[in-house]
């Protein structure tokens, strides 16, 4: 008789080579640990690539020591081209969008994390795991290979606007083989993000153990199990949008360039091409991305937060619908990058309502937040720090939001800096304070040692306060009239201006200079870190309940745990203290009263 | 026995009230100090030079006043339940919001959903003032034109109308910048090309906005007025500049690394010295 | 969030894990603590990984599709006669998923140890695969006859698209042979779980039904 029974399995043997244990693993943990390196690594070059876009912007015809070696073009003496502004600045917002927004909160601490929170061995699909990271990897190699291209990577922005992102080298340097090593890699990296939103979605849906129902999934599970349903919609669109990109540029097409176009008096070969169309694939796509990048630190933060205030959320359920929401109406608000597009003004009306509107779960969620905080028991320590750093850097990133959202208000700050402090604030902090977060909280349960708090918190104050130093004043600059992506400020109108750019520069680089401690206190503690305890946090979800940190190969040693509680019974009475875990069988009286 | 609440936990992982409470104090100053720019009008918009930017101008204001308003309280009263509840006292029991989560969301939806909706509708006819109210009748008609790295102008002359444009015979060198076929097109004979733009004071202007190239933008701050030049789709804005003076038309869709460099200048003049400076432009042509 | 109070269950340990140990939307550990009433189903991963699978080759092609349609109102369009081969390509598709279902009753057949237990049923899934093959083969005589009419991929703006609709939905294709390929091997070399067969079928099916609307959408448009 031929087994073909229906139950799901995740088993896999234990890895017993090198190579099987550390490099092609199928365990979810050690892909969770590479995507968190993977991150790491494009982080610092990401932020080094912005102190470089700093100093040329506070001290134009500097040169920068070094700089000649990495671009002998684009830095002659050390000093920085126009064309290599833009083409550092490309790279900076491309690096720091997929490969660290996207990949840390969501890939690296959801792939450790989520099988554990619902109580499975593993991911369903361990092989389409491993093969999303590789993937993912490999997208970044070709990304980076773009800066080894004859005159460099592409100059176009993370936007990649048509028809300078289509009509080939005649438009600028970086704009041939540069660009098409960037749809390239961005083409190998939505497959890779993909391939990973199959497996959070059916682990979420089909292996959680018994007991756990969907309600009783912590807030960082849900934010997960949200963002990779985006994620399967978002990046499967810019996929082929990038394939007809790439086509463009290869292969003489004209889906995105228009004809009678004149590039160094000589007449383009396209005809029929919609400029605006890219923008809509662009954009149908990169507003949900944003939402990808914040969400799970939402999720992150509120479950960082629960253990550290010692409650439940005011409402748990109101937390996921919010989330939820978030999700959902992202789709419906892209048109807000296009308002001066030369679209419809209609469509511009029409997008700017569901822009305002998604305002109202976004309020709910810091209401709960703080609301949650009243009456709480708060704990400070570097990951609720953060945690709550979070909270103040998305309030301050989402009421410039206001003015965006309206399309009068954006005829005047649509391409300033306000833009940009808006949009640094809510991914450039917020979401990173929500990787912060995570980091310190997880570390503990990662590794098996505790990460340096002294240290921690020297890396909180630089971060918070510094962050605030460098884009709080973007605001100011955009109001008053300061254009964005532009490499220097040449005209007597900006002249003004240049001492906050300054300003915004030295904060810059000391704040980026803190995040060394953060890097040195996070490689410190992984090997000579005091020991932790199982659940130093006296925390209540699944990860804690290990029996091991780190979790042993199938997580929970050859258990299945069993699920009797919401996931955050705190401020209850019970053996063990203030909290009950999710599989302890305690019976325990809730202290709080019976909410939604 | 119910063990003690954070027994076995380090106390720099416990409750901090010290660093709890410089916490609190960071906030509200980096809040307050965050505002008084804004108040003091540090860095502010520019001047307005425009009939509608008064409409933009006021909306800009009220969004300034109700983000302000949110930004504070939201950023204070999170340091004040930051401050308040990070010493608990011994025995104190975990306490609810009054109103609950319920109470919060439907303080979200009347406050910030009226709000967001007054907003959107009153800033419904800024944005109307400018894209759906047709040019007037008697309105002066130039072409703008954008391409790597500079904006030219183009007036009708004394035919009022514009020549054909030929892309195929644009050439930067013998600075026929619109591709213009003076040989066989009488339109354009008498149009006049220029690399700054000059309009009457309280005149309407309508702009037509062709692109040679790629995506470029007109940005004039003071005018109140940015719109996208579209490759293939001429579109056009039209505005009444109620000031004289001399002010910065800049580029502001990355259009390559000439970009920061691309811009002109938009001379407001009386009525009377804008003829003259047109019939000094017809003579260089 | 409710409160939770109750005995602590009896866990029989003759239960293993893995087998039924999921849960599907309603597993509250009931108040009694008898696990026996707690349901077992779970939707077989595989199940659920295909549905998702097919929603992003959907978002995908409603991309193109999308970029179709505003493409087609350039002054530029030209209409393109859809090769003959198309339609005798599409009866091949449509073929090999009776095909397919013919099969998927030999495998319940053989699953459930009526028949032929010596005989593995692999015939109409070679058959399937043949039928899939000579459905590729027949979209590169597509090309071929479009390019010998001189008539390529930037030749004009129809038929870029027709190139890019058809090329894709050849590759996903290809990648539907390759699942087959899978299952035949599964079936005679190990264990083919039920719900690899259903997960595979539903995809090839998919393919199909995607071709018939490709098609649809390709002769209204182009």
């Amino acid at each position: 008789m031929h087994d073909i029974s229906t139950h799901p399995v995740a088993h896999h043997a234990p890895p017993e080579t090198f190579i099987r244990k550390y490099i092609f693993s199928l365990d979810h943990k050690v892909i969770g640990k590479q995507y968190y390196g993977l991150a790491l690594v494009a982080v610092f070059i990401g932020m080094g690539l912005s102190w470089l876009m700093r100093l040329h912007l506070g001290w134009t015809n500097m040169s920068i020591p070094g700089l000649e070696l990495l671009s002998k073009n684009g830095a002659p003496g050390g000093i920085m081209t126009p064309e290599y502004y833009l083409q550092l600045m490309t790279m900076h917002g491309t690096i720091m969008v997929f490969f660290v927004l996207t990949t840390a909160p969501f890939a690296a601490f959801g792939n450790f994390f989520l099988p554990i929170q619902v109580g499975a061995e593993d991911m369903p699909f361990p092989r389409f795991n491993m093969m999303s990271f590789w993937v993912t990897f490999v997208a970044f190699l070709v990304l980076m290979a773009s800066f080894f291209a004859g005159d460099g990577p592409s100059l176009a922005g993370w936007t990649q606007y048509a028809p300078l992102s289509a009509v080939g080298a005649v438009a600028g340097p970086g704009q041939g083989l540069g660009e098409v090593l960037w749809a390239s890699s961005i083409a190998i990296f939505c497959i890779g993000q993909l391939l990973g939103s199959l497996n959070f979605i059916t682990t979420t849906l089909d292996m959680r153990t018994r007991g756990m129902s969907m309600m009783r999934l912590p807030l960082s599970a849900w934010a997960w199990f949200i963002t990779s349903v985006m994620g399967l919609t978002a990046f499967a669109v810019l996929m082929p949008a990038c394939i007809l990109l790439i086509l463009d540029h290869v292969a003489g097409t004209s889906f995105f360039v228009p004809g009678g176009l004149v590039l160094n008096d000589q007449l383009q070969p396209h005809s029929g091409g919609s400029t605006l169309l890219w923008q809509h694939l662009f954009w149908f796509f990169g507003h949900p991305e944003v939402y990808i990048a914040i969400i799970p630190g939402m999720g992150i933060v509120s479950h960082v937060l629960i253990a550290n205030m010692r409650r439940p959320m005011l409402s748990h359920r109101v937390l996921i619908y919010s989330m939820a929401a978030l999700g959902v109406l992202s789709y419906m608000v892209y048109g807000h990058h296009m308002f001066v597009s030369g679209m419809n003004p209609l469509s511009s009306l029409a997008f700017s309502f569901p822009t305002l509107i998604i305002t109202i779960p976004s309020t709910i969620v810091v209401l709960i937040w703080i609301g949650s905080l009243y009456g709480s028991k708060l704990r400070i320590n570097t990951a609720s720090l953060f945690a709550l750093g979070f909270i103040s850097m998305f309030v301050s990133g989402g009421v410039s939001g206001f003015f965006l959202a309206q399309p009068s208000i954006d005829i005047i700050l649509h391409a300033t800096y306000f833009v940009v402090g808006h949009f640094h604030l809510v991914m450039a902090v917020a979401a990173i304070f929500g990787i912060f977060a995570g980091t310190y909280f997880w570390f503990p349960k990662m590794f098996g040692r505790m990460m340096n708090e002294t240290l921690g918190k020297i890396h909180f104050w630089f971060s918070f306060v510094g962050a605030y130093c460098i884009f709080m004043p973007f605001h100011y600059l955009g109001i008053a009239g300061n254009v964005r992506r532009y490499q220097a400020f040449v005209d007597d109108f900006m002249q003004p201006l240049i001492p906050v750019h300054k300003f915004i520069t030295v904060a810059a680089l000391v704040t980026g200079a803190a995040q060394l401690i953060f890097l040195y206190n996070l490689i410190h503690s992984r090997w000579w870190g005091e020991p932790a305890p199982l659940n130093p946090w006296e925390a209540t979800s699944l990860e804690w309940s290990t029996p091991t940190s780190p979790p042993p190969f199938d997580n929970f040693g050859g258990k299945h745990p069993v699920v009797y509680h919401d996931p955050y019974q705190y401020g209850v009475e019970s053996s063990t203290g203030d909290y009950v875990m999710q599989d302890s069988p305690e019976k325990v009286q809730s202290a709080l009263p019976e909410e939604a | 026995m119910p063990a003690k609440t954070g027994a076995g936990l380090k106390p720099e992982f416990v409750y901090e009230a010290s660093m709890a409470k410089i916490f609190a104090i960071t906030i509200v100053l980096i809040a307050i100090g965050s505002a008084i720019p804004i108040v003091l009008h540090t860095w502010y918009l520019p001047q307005d030079i425009s009939t509608h930017g008064p409409l933009i101008d006021e909306q800009f204001s009220e969004t300034m006043a109700e983000a302000g308003i949110s930004f504070l309280a939201a950023q204070i009263i999170l340091a004040a339940f930051i401050w308040i509840y990070s010493k608990p006292a011994a025995g104190t029991k975990i306490k609810t919001f009054p109103g609950g989560a319920m109470g919060l969301v439907i303080a979200a939806f009347l406050l910030v959903g009226t709000e967001v909706l007054a907003l959107g509708a009153f800033g419904a006819k800024a944005w109307a003032s400018v894209y759906f109210t047709p040019p007037a009748a008697n309105a002066l008609t130039i072409q703008s034109q954008a391409g790597q790295f500079a904006f030219y102008f183009r007036y009708p002359g004394p035919d009022g109308k514009f020549g054909q444009i030929h892309p195929e015979l644009v050439n930067e060198g013998s600075q026929n910048f619109f591709g213009l076929d003076l040989d066989h097109d009488p339109a354009a004979k008498d149009d006049i090309v220029t690399a700054e733009m000059a309009v009457p004071v309280n005149r309407e202007v309508h702009l037509l906005m062709h692109s040679k190239d790629l995506g470029h933008s007109f940005f004039v701050r003071e005018l109140r007025i940015q719109q996208d030049f579209v490759p293939g789709l001429d579109v056009s804005v039209h505005f009444t500049a109620n000031k004289t003076g001399k002010y910065e038309i800049v580029c502001t869709q990355l259009c390559g690394l000439g970009h920061y460099n691309m811009k002109a200048y938009l001379e407001v003049m009386s009525e009377a010295d804008y003829e003259t400076w047109l019939k000094q432009q017809a003579t260089m042509q | 969030m409710a409160t939770t109070v109750h005995e602590p269950p009896q866990i029989k340990p003759s239960r293993s894990p893995g087998v039924g140990g999921h849960n599907g939307w309603r597993n509250l550990v009931p108040s009694d603590g008898d696990l026996r009433a707690v349901k077992d189903y779970s939707p077989p991963p595989a199940s659920t990984g295909i549905w998702v699978g097919l929603a992003a080759i959907s978002m995908t092609f409603a991309a193109l599709t999308s970029a179709l349609v505003v493409r087609q109102g350039s002054s530029d369009w030209r209409h393109l006669s859809l090769p003959a081969i198309l339609y005798f390509n599409t009866l091949v598709l449509l073929a090999s998923s009776v095909t397919l279902e013919m099969s998927r009753r030999q495998v319940a057949t053989f699953m459930g140890g009526v028949g032929n237990q010596a005989v593995k049923p692999t015939r109409w899934l070679y058959l399937t695969l043949l039928l899939g093959l000579v459905f590729v083969a027949g979209q590169y005589a597509a090309w071929k006859q479009l390019s010998g009419q001189g008539v390529y991929l930037a030749s004009n703006p129809s038929s870029s698209f027709f190139y890019v609709f058809t090329a894709a939905h050849a590759l996903h294709v290809l990648g539907g042979l390759g699942g087959l390929i899978y299952v035949i091997n599964k079936i005679k070399n190990s264990v083919l779980r039920r719900s690899t067969l259903d997960a595979a079928s539903r995809y090839w099916h998919f393919m199909g039904v995607l071709w018939v609307y490709l098609l649809l959408l390709l002769w209204l448009k182009l």
